[in-house]
C-alpha cells in the first residue's frame, strides 16, 4: 500500500470521585435509580449556582497524567468552553483550554511509543434521551427529548494523543492499556457500553516515505468498544486509500461509526466548525500545586501493569505471556502473586503452577485460601513425577499385548488411542498424568 | 418622627430599650411604601409576612429589623428576577448566603428592590418593571444598577439595604441617594446565589444610612463561604471594631484631580477633605493611571463574562424567552461574544487583562505611599429621568471613577460630601484601601461622617 495511516485518539473517561466535579451531588450516574435524582441548582445551571472544583478530581488526574509518564502544570486554570446545547444548561462547559494539568506523556505498546499531547479535566453534559411518548396527552405519540441531569458536571477526563498511532491494532492496543491504567489506579471504572469511556479517533494517510502530517484529518466519533475503533479505522483507511488514489483529498470532517453496517459516515464538515470563545473561568481561581504535592500524589501510583508484567517475568522466571495474564487487573495480580511468593518459598515451579492455573487444570476461586490451591498444585505435580523410563517400559508392554490396536492405529483410526492410554494407565498402576502419557505413547507408535 | 426613619443602630437600641417595637416600626414602614411606593417604584414585591418573620427574629443581632435587598440576589419561595422578564416568575428553590446568613442574623427581607435589568446600567431606568425614581427629588434618576436598594434608603423604606457591585452599582447609587454604599474587597462577600453579571467583579454590599450601620450589616454576611470558590478563606473582621478610631498619622491621596469631566466636583471635595487634616491626617494630591482607560478594560472584560454569564437564558428554561432581553443585554451579549471570538480575543480580551495589570501595579505603588486614596464617587450630581438613554456606555461614563478600583478588587465606601440646596441632590466621595484593607476605609469614612454636616440622618 502506498499509504499510511496517522492516527491519533482522544479518550474521555468518567472518574468515579464520590461527588460531582462543580457540586456536591452524588456522581453515580449509571446505578442512579431514575432520572434527575442526583441534581442541584448548581448541575442544573440555575441563576446565581457557583461551581466549586472537586480537589480529589484534579489530583486523580495529575496521578493519571503520571502514570502516563506527563508533566505536570503547577499553575493551572479552569476555562469556559462556550456553545449552546440542550444538554448543557450553563451555555457553556467548563473544561481546561491552554493549560492542562498534564502534558507530554507516553504509553508504550508492542507497535511502539504513543506520546500523550495533554489530559485536562472538564465536566461531563446532562443525558439526551430521545423517545416518543404521548407529551401532550392527545392520546398520539410525540417525537420528544428528555434530559437526564443526573450525569451533568460528572468529571470527566480527556486524554489526547500526539498522532503516533500507526495502526487500527495499535489504536486498539493503546486503549486496552489506557482502560488498564486507570483501572489499576482505580480513579475510573471505564465502562464503555455505558458511555464510561469513549473513544474518538483522528485519522488521515500519508504517502508511504513522507514525515510531515497531513493536511487533513478526519475525526471519527461515537465509538464504543475497542472492537469498533480498530474496525473504523480499517474502514476509514480503505475509503481514504481510495480517495488518495484517484487523486483526490478525503474532505475534513466529523464522522460517525455505524456498529450495524462496520461503515463511518459524514456527520459534520469542518465548515460548521464552532468557535468555542474560550476564556479563564471567573467563578473558579487557579489551581496552583507545590512539586512536593506533586511527589506526594505520585507516591500514590501502584505498580502499574507493564512494571508487574516485568517483575513477575524476572522475579518469577514466568514467560511474558503469563506475566501479562496475571497483570491484567489489580485483584487477580495480587491474588496470583500471594500464590507466587508461597510456590517460590516451597521451590515449586512457578511457570508450571500459574500454566495450570491458567488452563484451568487446577479449579480454584479467588477466595480459596493460598495453601489450599498449593496443595491441588503439588497433588497433581506427584502425578507428573512418573519417571520417562518406567512409563516407556509400560508402553512398550501394552503395545506388544494390544497388537489389533496398533494395526488399527497404524491405519488411521486415532479413536483407539484412548483405549490404549487406559491400558496404560492400568500398567502403572497408580495416577499418571494423562498429558504425559499421550505425548510419549504417541511419540512411541509413530 | 417616623420611626423606619431611625438607622440600624438607633433602631435596635431603641428596641433594646424598650423604647419601640417592631410593631410600631412596621407599621410606619408600611404605611412609607404604601404611600410612595408606586411612585418611586423601589420594591418590585414586597414580603406580606416581614412582621410575623421580624417577631421571631427579635432576639438576633439584626433584631428582625426590615432589610431591602436587591432583586438579583435568589431568595428562596420569592420571585426572583434581576428587573428581567426573561425570569418573570422565577421563585429559587435556594437561598444566596447573603441573605441566607441575613436571615440567620435576624434582618427580615422587607422586600426585593428593583435595579436596571440584569444589573447592567448606572440609573435603574433600564429594568424591565419600570424605573426608579430618586426620593431625594424624583425628577431624577438614583443611579444603579442597585438603584432601588439606594433608593430604599433614601426614602426610609427600609433601615439597611443589599446591593451588589460589578464597578459602581453600590457606590454610585448611593452617591446619587445621599446615602453610604460599601462595597467590601471582592472575594470578601459570598457570590453564591446572586445572579451573575460579571463574575470576576460581582460584590455583594451594605448600602445604609451611615458607616456604621453599613459595619453593622456586613458582619451579618460577610466571610468565607464553601459554596463559592472565589471566597476569602480567612475569616472577616468585626467591621463596627473600625469605628470611632483616629485617623491620627494616617495619609491620604487625593486622585483623579487631573481629570476634567469632574472639575468642579473636584473643588467641592477638596473643600470638604479638610477636615481630615484637622482630624490629624495627612492629605495629598497624587496622580494616579488614567481612569479613562478602565472604561475600555472594565467594558471589555465585563461584556465577555456577560455574553457566557446569560447563555443559560436559552429561552428553553425560565419564564420568558429570548426576544424579552433589552437592548442593553444584547448590546452587551453582542459585543461581549465579539471580543471573545478567535482571532479578536488578543486584540480585546486578552488585551484588558494586560491593562487591568498595569492598574493592580498602579494602586500597589500608590498604596505604598498612602493607606486610603479618594475621589469623587460619581462625575456630577443625579442626572434627569430619561438621560440613561442619552448614549448606551451611560453607564461605564457614571462609574468611570469606580472602574479602576472595581477590576483590582479593591474595597471602597460612598459617603455624601455635599448637597445642593436647591435641588436636595447629593454628592459622594469614594475611599478606598488595598484588598482586605476594609478597616482602613471604615476608619476614614466613618470619621469624615461624623464630622461633617452631609449625612443626612446624622444631621436631621
Amino acid at each position: 500500500m502506498p499509504y499510511k495511516l496517522v492516527c491519533g485518539l482522544e479518550v474521555h473517561a468518567e472518574l468515579k470521585t464520590k461527588s460531582k466535579m462543580f457540586c456536591s451531588c452524588k456522581n453515580d450516574p449509571f446505578g442512579a435509580p431514575k432520572p434527575n435524582l442526583y441534581t442541584c441548582p448548581v448541575c442544573l445551571g440555575m441563576p446565581g449556582a457557583l461551581p466549586v472544583a472537586n480537589r480529589k478530581a484534579i489530583e486523580w488526574t495529575i496521578k493519571l497524567g503520571l502514570a502516563l509518564h506527563c508533566q505536570i502544570n503547577l499553575f493551572s486554570k479552569f476555562d469556559r468552553k462556550n456553545y449552546f446545547y440542550a444538554d448543557l444548561p450553563k451555555g457553556y462547559q467548563i473544561s481546561q483550554y491552554d493549560i492542562p494539568f498534564c502534558h507530554d506523556g507516553y504509553l508504550d505498546t508492542s507497535e511502539g511509543r504513543v506520546g500523550i499531547h495533554r489530559i485536562h479535566l472538564e465536566e461531563d453534559t446532562a443525558k439526551l434521551s430521545h423517545q416518543e411518548i404521548d407529551f401532550d396527552g392527545d392520546g398520539e405519540l410525540d417525537k420528544v427529548t428528555l434530559i437526564d441531569f443526573n450525569r451533568s458536571s460528572v468529571p470527566l477526563v480527556e486524554i489526547v494523543t500526539e498522532p503516533d498511532i500507526i495502526s487500527a491494532t495499535q489504536a486498539k492496543e493503546y486503549g486496552q492499556k489506557l482502560r488498564q491504567i486507570m483501572r489499576y489506579l482505580d480513579i475510573a471504572n471505564c465502562d464503555m457500553e455505558k458511555g464510561g469511556m469513549r473513544l474518538e479517533a483522528n485519522i488521515s494517510l500519508r504517502r508511504e516515505g513522507k514525515n510531515e502530517l497531513p493536511d487533513y484529518k478526519v475525526e471519527c466519533k461515537n465509538i464504543n468498544s475497542f472492537k469498533f475503533l480498530e474496525a473504523a479505522i480499517n474502514f476509514e483507511v480503505d475509503r481514504q486509500t481510495t480517495i488518495l488514489q484517484n487523486g483526490e483529498q478525503p474532505i475534513q470532517e466529523t464522522r460517525g461509526y455505524n456498529s450495524t453496517t462496520g461503515k463511518t459516515f459524514s456527520q459534520r464538515s469542518k465548515e460548521d466548525a464552532a468557535d468555542y470563545r474560550y476564556f479563564p473561568d471567573p467563578d473558579l481561581p487557579p489551581i496552583e500545586f507545590t512539586t512536593e504535592e506533586i511527589e506526594t500524589i505520585r507516591s500514590e501510583i501502584p505498580e502499574l501493569p507493564a512494571e508487574k508484567t516485568t517483575r513477575f517475568m524476572s522475579e518469577y522466571n514466568l514467560n511474558e505471556k503469563s506475566a501479562k495474564n496475571l497483570a491484567i487487573n489489580m485483584e487477580q495480580a495480587l491474588f496470583f502473586e500471594k500464590i507466587l511468593k508461597e510456590a517460590k518459598k516451597e521451590n515449586l515451579d512457578p511457570q508450571k503452577l500459574i500454566n495450570n492455573l491458567l488452563n484451568g487444570k487446577i479449579k480454584f476461586s479467588f477466595d480459596e485460601k493460598i495453601s489450599v490451591i498449593i496443595a491441588k498444585f503439588k497433588a497433581i505435580s506427584s502425578n507428573e513425577n512418573i519417571d520417562e523410563k518406567e512409563l516407556q517400559l509400560a508402553i512398550d508392554k501394552v503395545l506388544n499385548a494390544e497388537k489389533d490396536a496398533v494395526a488399527k492405529y497404524k491405519a488411521g483410526k486415532t479413536v483407539v488411542t484412548g483405549f490404549l492410554i487406559g491400558c496404560v494407565m492400568k500398567e502403572l498402576g497408580k495416577k499418571a498424568d494423562v498429558i504425559q502419557v499421550k505425548q510419549q505413547l504417541i511419540a512411541t507408535l509413530s | 418622627m417616623k420611626l423606619n426613619e431611625l438607622t440600624l443602630k438607633e433602631s435596635i437600641d431603641a428596641l433594646d430599650k424598650k423604647e419601640i417595637t417592631l410593631e410600631e416600626i412596621y407599621k410606619d414602614l408600611d404605611q412609607a411604601c404604601q404611600a410612595k411606593n408606586e411612585k418611586l417604584n423601589i420594591y418590585l414585591s414586597i414580603n406580606s409576612k416581614a412582621l410575623i418573620e421580624a417577631k421571631k427574629a427579635s432576639k438576633k443581632p439584626l433584631r428582625g429589623l426590615p432589610i431591602a435587598v436587591k432583586d438579583n440576589f435568589c431568595t428562596k419561595g420569592i420571585v426572583t428576577t434581576a428587573s428581567s422578564k426573561v425570569l418573570d416568575g422565577f421563585i429559587p428553590q435556594y437561598e444566596s448566603t447573603v441573605t441566607e446568613r441575613l436571615k440567620a442574623s435576624g434582618g427580615v427581607i422587607y422586600g426585593k428592590t428593583n435595579m436596571d435589568a440584569w444589573a447592567h446600567g448606572s440609573s435603574t431606568e433600564t429594568s424591565d418593571y419600570g424605573r426608579t425614581l430618586n426620593p431625594r427629588n424624583s425628577d431624577h434618576l438614583p443611579g444603579g444598577s442597585s438603584g432601588g436598594s439606594a433608593a430604599a434608603i433614601a426614602a426610609d423604606f427600609a433601615v439597611a439595604a443589599i446591593g451588589s457591585e460589578t464597578a459602581g452599582s453600590i457606590r454610585q447609587p448611593a452617591a446619587w441617594c445621599g446615602a453610604v454604599g460599601f462595597k467590601p474587597t471582592y472575594g470578601r462577600v459570598s457570590r453564591f446565589g446572586v445572579i451573575a453579571m460579571a463574575s470576576s467583579t460581582d460584590s455583594p454590599g451594605p448600602i445604609a444610612k451611615t458607616v456604621e450601620d453599613a459595619c453593622i450589616l456586613l458582619n451579618a454576611f460577610a466571610g468565607p463561604d464553601e459554596k463559592d470558590g472565589t471566597s476569602n478563606k480567612e475569616k472577616a473582621p468585626d467591621f463596627t471594631s473600625f469605628l470611632d478610631q483616629s485617623i491620627k498619622g494616617m495619609k491620604i491621596g487625593v486622585i483623579y484631580q487631573d481629570v476634567k469631566e469632574i472639575k468642579e466636583t473636584n473643588q467641592k471635595l477638596l473643600k470638604e477633605l479638610e477636615i481630615l487634616k484637622e482630624l490629624g491626617a495627612t492629605v495629598e494630591l497624587v496622580q494616579a493611571m488614567d481612569p479613562h482607560q478602565a472604561i475600555g478594560v472594565y467594558t471589555v472584560v465585563q461584556r465577555a463574562e456577560v455574553s457566557s454569564n446569560l447563555a443559560r437564558y436559552d429561552g428553553i428554561r425560565y419564564g420568558g424567552d429570548r426576544s424579552n432581553f433589552g437592548d442593553e443585554a444584547k448590546r452587551r451579549i453582542m459585543l461581549g461574544t465579539f471580543t471573545l471570538t478567535k482571532g479578536y480575543a488578543d486584540r480585546y480580551y486578552n488585551l484588558a487583562q494586560k491593562v487591568r495589570t498595569l492598574y493592580l501595579n498602579d494602586y500597589k505603588e500608590l498604596f505604598k505611599k498612602y493607606d486610603v486614596l479618594v475621589s469623587p464617587t460619581s462625575p456630577s450630581f443625579a442626572k434627569e429621568v430619561g438621560a440613561s438613554f442619552s448614549s448606551p456606555m451611560f453607564g461605564e461614563l457614571e462609574d468611570m471613577l469606580l472602574e479602576a478600583s472595581s477590576i483590582t478588587g479593591l474595597p471602597g465606601i460612598n459617603v455624601p460630601f455635599y448637597r445642593d440646596e436647591k435641588t436636595n441632590l447629593y454628592l459622594g466621595a469614594n475611599f478606598i484601601a488595598p484588598m482586605w484593607r476594609e478597616d482602613l476605609v471604615i476608619k476614614v469614612a466613618d470619621a469624615f461622617e461624623k464630622n461633617t454636616k452631609w449625612n443626612s440622618w446624622r444631621n436631621k
